[in-house]
């Protein structure tokens, strides 16, 4: 009998996302043991295994490793994306066990899950090869779908996660008919094969198709025009710590692989999905702005408002080269601290008047943030820096990830698309403005109550605040960052 | 006599529209949900149809691993439904109409 | 060497930071960090000035900021005659106002987070004229502005307050929207940002080129200077506490357009027909302010017009290329009007909070202080001999005149007898005639307490010697002109010194007239107050409201907006898409025949948008 020769297994490139798996696993095995009252440690030890991962993505900077066929790829881009999603999980853990804490709906699956999604984040962020993409994002979305639905009680809750999974599932189909039929063109799921094949033949209709369909996929998980509908409806419906999950982590996963896929994979159809990309960034910025104006409901709000950075970031890709590429990894990383910090502060506050529900939202209507600025000065004042960033105010994060992005579309070209992402993020500071101008200038209405973050919490807020403000005044060492993680790309 | 590919192409392709238009014409979760799993079935097809032409098993280990993943989304998926139904006690996407606009 | 140029804005900052993070702490006593910091500020720029005179350039490089592939800039400030300028009358000028708002704001709950916002806006000012080169300036350009919209909504419990900030922030993003695509634009065309590279590069510039983004750069300048058709947020800008209209919308920041254009000036030379633009749009805002501001009855309004008209002035003289003399009226207008609102805040004070000019009178009875430093700015905005702002402002006439201007310079004789008028008008209605308050009002006035009268009294004293000391044109124009020469490199031609008397004296008559037309009417007359302030004409009514430009703004921008926003959110997302949805699922249903009934769900619509997205996205695809 001749034994199988095992296959080499590269455990090196793949070390960020099992320190995660492990340290879910080890939660689920923790949740069994007592204390079982709290799950406060629950939440500490995903916070450990997020801090050991971003410590080695941190460490291993520099290095490139493939394994697997070269279907994972742990390099540059990877680990930046590794970073950014290290980030965004701790910003969520922290931030959940407050809120979670305050709803009386601490568990231990919730961390374990989280952890679970950003495993499948960072899996996007190397994925070197279709199925691996098609692997991460499916890991990703099923803890979602689940942590969506977490308030089992509410019905906006299991709602959105009702409608999140059924879409979701629904373009994971458009997606993996895609993988199979560019396996078709190509003979091949993998990166480098795909845009061997692609040169050889670009206009080979199966090709084209898959890749259509493919796109179909990557728009529903940024959230792009047309494929935005659901995202609405879920980040309301949604708890907030998990909106801010989907809001960040998801989002630039889903980025990661895009990029990686279309400037390595498809770099030879560039001219083809450039000027698909300019239509669904027009069309997302513009949709996403105007949309938001008319929203009274805060999280409604932000996830217009994230229809339209992901058109801000769309901008990059069309821009292309590696000024465009690398300005969407630092938009991402100041989008990333922004809106964590957002939803942050939305977890933090109450429900003006009368004791929150339960399994509530807290305060998510713009009119119960009237006097917010008195009755919470700290909370007022950091979601007014939140709020200017997203609109683009310098010296903050948001403006010089917008600089960079608009500035790039000028250099490649792209004059007209820069002028309406400008006239856009103008439309842009009306509806942001105005919950500032709730904070600060209208009283409250009803019974004020005075917050007091947990320890936890304030420290969510006070990382994600110095993120911004020292993104926006010394932005050169991670435009640096960025233009170093994408070289490998552009090669 | 051997089936040309072409046959099992369009087969494939045929059951990927009818999931998709599944999807859009039922209303019972659980039925659009069938019509997904009917759609990612098609794809499966289609992987393995193409491995076959290429002479290579890729084809059909991705098939393994898609088949993996469509139980655990079932998993998931029956689970929301049935906690839909729990709080409802019926079962419509139609109802799913709380948050809009 | 770079040693106390950084102090300069270092000062204010740290005041700054500190009455933010401990405002709790120093609360009464804000004022003691507040104080200093700028009066440090104020000294600093002196010695950097003294180098200045001197003949030296200071540049300093703070830190290196963005170093990116081919983009690379750094924190680095350069003071040169022009900037001392600025740096001058904005460290003395906040110095001043500081020392007045502890007694404004005495008893304001808010004193702390005043004094914080106050600071934080002389650091953000002295940045934005220190910087060296376009994205530094375009940082501070919108940090000024936030500074400015947070201390206009200061006291945001008053709803009027809160909306006019939300108004300046919204109409100087319009302008900003420019001002960013300006900048945008300089860095693809000449692929780098500093001031010396542009300028530089703007030489050989394509003149189209150089026109378009010169006029992206005015339109910031006109949001943020107030000027036609952005001028809309500065009256009401006035609802801010009157130290800060002093210090922002008056003296300093609503300044930095024009400061803006003159620094680029190479650009608009380049362009010429920019120039034109910034000449025109000048003019026009100086005529059609000062036309506004003969009706209006607030104290405060009057003064805010005037300087929307002054503004105009500015940019008038840098539009026809005499940017010393714009920035000497600059210099001027910063004196005087910050004189004059704080004379109005001194009266507001003494009044309770009064503004409307219908319910003063005669108060030189019991604010001696007040009006007489008072009369004296009215005659400095007023342009009378031999105060600061006649030289000013006849060197703008006479640079429009000898330019062979002629069409602009009747119109800015024209505005010149408008603002002797109004502002007279204002002066005797407050001042003089018979009392109209209260009569628990009139038993109130009292004559503000010394923190208050001693600035009054020191920009008395600069309003009158200014132009005496700098302003008087002698052979190769006036020492100021010659001062800042190195800057603009362009000297004013010398013309017949007998035709430049023979303008002096016109303008002397001209703002005579108009003192007298209001000494007439205000002052000879008994003036009743229901009289004052009622449009009797459609003319005047047009004037009180503004010539309608905010109801005009509201109707064809504000509301078409919000409709639109609504209907896309209702009609578009579930009428519009909706219907695509329902008839291409009717389709779908006619097709697959065995479905009757269809009854969109909301989740089937997602689905189906997805569908009909993937659909485009093929065919897209396969038809390109």
């Amino acid at each position: 009998m001749t034994p199988i020769p095992a296959p080499p297994i590269a455990w090196n490139a793949l070390l960020p996302i099992l320190v995660l798996a492990g340290t879910a696993m080890l939660v689920l095995l923790a949740d069994l043991l007592p204390p079982r009252e709290s799950k406060q440690h629950l939440g500490a030890l995903a916070l450990a295994g997020i801090i050991a991962a971003l410590v080695i993505a941190l460490v291993r900077w520099g290095t490139d490793v493939c394994g697997f066929r070269d279907m994972v790829r742990l390099d540059g881009y990877a680990l930046f994306f590794d970073i950014v999603i290290a980030y965004a999980a701790a910003l969520v853990v922290l931030l959940s066990m407050d809120y979670l804490r305050r709803r009386g709906a601490e568990s231990g699956e919730y961390y374990a899950l989280v952890l679970f999604a950003a495993c499948g984040m960072m899996l996007l962020a190397s994925a070197g090869d279709l199925i691996i993409v098609f692997l991460g994002i499916e890991l990703m979305s099923l803890s979602l779908y689940v942590l969506a639905g977490l308030f089992k009680s509410r019905r906006q809750s299991s709602e959105a996660s009702m409608k999140y999974f059924l879409l979701g599932v629904f373009a994971s189909a458009f997606l993996l008919y895609g993988i199979a039929l560019l396996f078709g063109a190509a003979g091949s799921t993998n990166f480098e094969r795909v845009a061997a094949a692609a040169a050889r033949n670009p206009h080979d209709t199966l090709l084209l198709i898959g890749v259509a369909l493919l796109l179909v996929g990557f728009g529903f998980k940024i959230s792009s025009v047309p494929f935005h509908m659901w995202a609405p409806d879920v980040y309301e419906g949604a708890p907030t710590s998990v909106t801010a999950l989907i809001a960040t982590g998801s989002k630039a996963a889903a980025f990661a692989a895009l990029i990686r896929f279309l400037t390595t994979a498809l770099r030879p159809l560039q001219p083809d999905w450039t000027a698909l990309l300019w239509i669904l960034a027009a069309l997302s910025m513009t949709v996403g702005n105007v949309v938001a104006i008319a929203q009274t409901n805060l999280k409604r709000m932000l996830a217009y408002s994230s229809i339209a950075h992901v058109g801000y970031m769309l901008v990059g890709l069309v821009a292309g080269g590696p000024q465009g590429t690398s300005a969407i990894l630092f938009y991402l990383f100041a989008y990333v601290f922004t809106t964590a910090g957002t939803f942050g502060v939305l977890t933090l506050c109450e429900r003006t008047g009368g004791t929150p529900e339960p399994d509530g939202d807290g305060a998510v209507d713009v009119r119960e943030y009237a006097g917010l600025g008195r009755r919470s000065p700290a909370l007022a004042f950091a979601l007014t820096f939140f709020l200017l960033s997203l609109v683009g105010i310098p010296p903050l994060a948001g403006f010089f990830g917008k600089f960079y992005l608009f500035g790039a579309a000028v250099r490649a070209g792209y004059v007209w698309l820069a002028v309406i992402a400008v006239l856009n993020s103008a439309v842009a500071a009306y509806y942001y403005l105005r919950v500032v101008v709730y904070m600060y200038m209208r009283e409250p209405e009803g019974a004020a109550a005075t917050l007091a973050p947990s320890f936890a919490g304030g420290l969510a807020l006070a990382i994600a605040f110095i993120g911004i403000v020292l993104l926006g005044v010394m932005p050169a060492p991670f435009v640096e960052l960025a233009q170093v993680a994408v070289a490998p790309l552009l090669r | 006599m051997t089936v040309p590919d072409a046959w099992y192409l369009g087969l494939s392709a045929v059951l990927f529209a009818i999931g998709i238009v599944g999807v859009i014409v039922r209303r019972n979760p659980l039925v659009i949900f069938m019509s997904i799993e009917l759609a990612l079935n098609a794809a499966n097809l289609a992987l393995v149809t193409f491995g076959a032409r290429l002479g290579s098993p890729d084809g059909q280990a991705l098939v393994f691993f898609v088949m993996a993943v469509a139980a655990a989304e079932v998993g998931v998926g029956l689970a929301i439904i049935v906690v839909i139904f729990r709080s409802r006690h019926r079962l419509s996407v139609d109802d799913l109409s709380l948050m809009r606009w | 060497m770079s040693t106390s140029v950084w102090l300069i804005p270092a000062f204010p900052l740290a005041g700054a930071l500190i009455n933010m993070l401990f405002g709790r702490l120093t609360g009464r006593r804000a004022s003691w960090i507040a104080v200093p910091a700028l009066l440090g500020s104020f000294l600093a720029a002196c010695a950097v000035f003294s180098r200045v005179w001197h003949g030296e350039i200071v540049t300093a490089r703070l830190y290196p900021w963005i170093q990116g592939g081919e983009f690379t800039t750094a924190v680095s400030v350069a003071v040169d005659p022009l900037t001392g300028v600025m740096l001058l009358v904005i460290t003395g000028v906040g110095f001043l106002i500081h020392v007045y708002s502890v007694g404004y704001m005495h008893d304001d709950p808010g004193y702390a987070r005043y004094f914080a916002y106050l600071n934080l806006f002389v650091f953000s000012m002295t940045m934005l004229v220190l910087a060296s080169n376009f994205l530094l300036l375009y940082v501070f350009w919108e940090a000024v502005g936030l500074c400015s919209y947070l201390l206009i909504g200061f006291w945001y419990t008053r709803p009027a307050a809160a909306q006019a900030g939300k108004k300046a922030f919204i109409v100087n993003r319009v302008g900003d929207l420019g001002f960013g695509l300006g900048v945008m634009w300089l860095w693809v065309a000449v692929g780098s940002l500093d001031y010396a590279d542009v300028f530089k590069a703007a030489g050989s510039m394509e003149p189209a080129t150089a026109t378009w983004i010169a006029l992206l750069l005015f339109m910031g300048a006109c949001g943020k200077s107030a000027q036609i058709p952005l001028h809309v947020w500065l009256p009401d800008a006035m609802e801010g506490p009157t130290p800060v209209s002093a210090l922002i919308h008056a003296a300093t920041m609503v300044t930095a357009g024009v400061y803006m254009v003159a620094r680029s000036h190479v650009l608009f030379e380049r362009s010429g027909v920019a120039l034109d633009v910034v000449a025109a749009i000048g003019v026009a805002t100086a005529v059609f302010a000062a036309t506004i501001g003969l009706v209006q009855t607030d104290i405060k309004r009057v003064l805010a017009y005037s300087t929307v008209s002054q503004l105009g002035y500015m940019f008038a003289a840098v539009g026809i290329g005499a940017y010393a003399a714009g920035i000497f009226h600059l210099v001027t207008h910063a004196f005087f009007k910050a004189l004059l609102f704080l004379g109005a805040g001194s009266v507001i004070h003494g009044m309770n909070g009064e503004q409307d000019l219908r319910k003063m009178g005669d108060l030189s009875k019991r604010m001696m202080a007040t009006t007489i430093t008072m009369g004296i700015g009215a005659l400095g905005l007023a342009g009378m001999l031999p105060l600061a702002g006649f030289w000013s402002k006849d060197e703008i006439l006479a640079a429009a005149f000898f330019g062979h201007r002629r069409v602009l310079w009747g119109l800015l004789v024209a505005g010149a007898f408008m603002t002797a008028f109004y502002t007279f008008r204002m002066f005797f209605l407050a001042f003089f005639g018979s009392p109209r308050m209260s009569r628990e009002v009139a038993h109130h006035v009292h004559e503000s307490p010394r923190s208050m009268t001693w600035p009054l009294v020191i920009l008395a004293v600069l309003t009158t010697v200014t132009g005496l000391a700098v302003g008087i044109p002698l052979e190769h124009g006036s020492p100021f002109e010659r001062f800042l020469a190195p800057v603009f490199a362009r000297l004013e031609e010398a013309h017949s010194p007998v035709a430049a008397l023979a303008l002096a004296v016109l303008s002397v008559v001209v703002v005579a007239a108009g003192i007298l037309l209001a000494w007439m009417l205000y002052h000879v007359r008994r003036v009743k107050a229901e009289e004052v302030g009622q449009p009797r004409t459609w003319v005047h009514a047009l004037l009180l409201n503004a010539w309608y430009v905010d109801a005009i703004y509201d109707r064809l921008i504000v509301q078409p907006l919000y409709a639109l926003s609504v209907l896309l959110a209702r009609a578009f997302d579930l009428g519009v898409i909706d219907g695509i949805v329902n008839g291409l699922g009717r389709a779908v249903t006619g097709w697959a025949a065995g479905f009757r009934r269809l009854q969109t769900g909301f989740v089937v619509n997602y689905a189906l948008t997805m569908l009909v997205g993937a659909v485009l996205l093929v065919g897209y695809l396969l038809t390109r």
